[in-house]
């Protein structure tokens, strides 16, 4: 981290960046919040660990609107939704230093606390440079231990690879962490009859608060005028009055990123209810691999986007009932 | 004195291409061919028009079950509008299966300006279907319901 910041600092002080876009410490440790740098001594709040999870290729397409370059801090997997982004000309790279950091996987402070671990003062092994397997846990109850990979986000396990797809220079090493397949879950979901589907969804669903989290914190998700802000669409800017009102906000959601999503998972990890609303953006990316072709957003800036794409043999859309 | 229960008529919503579908619609009706009034037609200019939200909010509204028809692909008005249809459909009839809604409830059929047979008979087998699965009581709005 200390690499990271003072390559921050340098940039700042030869003016080849007007400002960082990085992480700040949060009031408690494992809330680090996504901020802008713009002078060296604002640097001191300057942190990358194990809790900066967030993607910060969304703040580009504002940054690209100020005047200067910035340096933004990109995991690998953010690389992906930066890329993604630049196809759609939603930000320029030539306003942006891209940081190219390590990541040896994300923490879920939820899993921690699933753990029955609360009351936290202070976590010791969750910097980027620890080696730590184990999380040093330290609260109001006395210290704790927790496996690094069991509070590791769910995205983590089934992550895409350590390598960055676009980047200015690395820093930072990065550790493999994936150890299960992406779409075994959607396959789980897959193999259950109608009722068990429509039970399953149905539960995890009617969770939803309608924060729209995850509208805005997906990277896919960067229309100046959104669908659900109209006042004409039913569900908009209230809660739920109706079982099929979330559903239709959900799919309706991934169904605006599906062929662009980049499964970077950050939508079921700002979900205050933890609702798991990959599994929706990962059954478009399974149905399109599997019907299309393999596609990746994201990776190739040239490809075209499988819905905005056809060929003559396509399949129809009877084959949703013949595939079981 | 007991309550009288209602015979189930299925709500059935079609979306039907103005230069294809629609027209063979028109057909079947100067053919004097028969298709059970349930079906409730709307015209749209192309099947590449249909939203997947048009869909959604036709099962919210109420209704049983959900067809588009459009013209045969290769034969579109517009050239390739049916092929980028086709795609979005087949993705969100699988994601509408994936949560639970029966696939029977959704269909699609090219049907052709010349092809008002196919057109009456598609309706009949698609209502016949719809009266087997019932009413549609996992989607929709309840306020809607009478």
């Amino acid at each position: 981290m200390q690499e990271l910041k003072d390559r921050a600092r340098e940039l700042l002080a030869d003016g080849t960046v007007k400002r960082v876009l990085g992480w700040k410490i949060g009031d408690l440790p494992y809330n680090p919040e996504p901020a802008y740098f713009e002078t060296e001594e604002s640097l001191k709040d300057f942190v990358y660990n194990g809790f900066c999870g967030a993607n910060l290729s969304k703040y580009m397409i504002e940054a690209s609107k100020l005047d200067g370059k910035t340096m933004v801090c990109l995991k690998p997997c953010d690389t992906y939704s930066f890329n993604q982004l630049m196809k759609e000309h939603r930000v320029d790279r030539e306003k942006a230093y891209i940081a190219g950091v390590g990541c040896k996987g994300k923490l879920d402070i939820e899993k921690i606390r699933k753990q029955g671990i609360k009351a936290i003062e202070r976590i010791e092994g969750a910097g980027i440079c620890d080696e730590a397997e184990t999380l040093k846990i330290q609260t109001v109850y006395g210290e704790k231990t927790c496996a690094y990979a069991d509070a590791m986000l769910e995205r983590c396990h089934v992550c895409k690879g350590k390598e960055h797809k676009i980047y200015d220079e690395l820093i930072g090493e990065s550790k493999e962490t994936a150890d299960a397949d992406r779409f075994d879950e959607v396959a789980a979901i897959e193999a259950m009859s109608p009722e068990e589907k429509f039970a399953f969804f149905q539960k995890e669903l009617s969770k939803c608060i309608r924060c729209n989290a995850c509208r805005n914190v997906c990277p896919a998700c960067s229309c100046r005028k959104c669908v659900f802000d109209s006042t004409k669409f039913d569900s908009s800017q209230k809660a739920n009055v109706d079982s099929f009102e979330e559903k239709m906000f959900h799919i309706i959601r991934a169904f605006h990123v599906a062929g662009r999503c980049t499964d970077c998972g950050e939508c079921s990890r700002v979900c205050p209810q933890g609702i798991p609303l990959h599994l929706f953006n990962r059954k478009f990316i399974k149905d399109i691999n599997e019907l299309y072709g393999e596609y990746q957003a994201g990776e190739d800036t040239g490809a075209k986007a499988p819905l905005t794409d056809y060929t003559f043999e396509d399949a129809e859309p009877s084959i949703v009932g013949k595939r079981g | 004195m007991s309550i009288e229960k209602k015979e189930f008529r299925p709500k059935i919503v079609a979306f039907c291409c103005n230069w294809c579908s629609y027209a063979g619609a028109d057909l079947a009706g100067s053919s004097r061919l028969g298709y059970p009034a349930d079906v409730k037609i709307i015209r749209v200019p192309c099947s590449c028009r249909v939203n997947p939200m048009f869909i959604l909010r036709a099962f919210e509204k109420g209704a049983d079950g959900v067809i588009m028809c459009g013209c045969h692909p290769g034969d579109c008005h517009y050239s390739t509008g049916n092929y980028y249809a086709r795609r979005r459909m087949t993705l969100l009839f699988s994601m509408l299966d994936y949560i639970g809604v029966e696939n029977g409830r959704t269909r699609v059929e090219w049907v052709s300006a010349a092809e008002g047979v196919k057109f009456s008979d598609t309706m009949n087998e698609f209502v016949e279907k719809i009266y087997s699965l019932g009413e549609n009581v996992r989607l929709g709005d309840l306020r809607c319901r009478s």
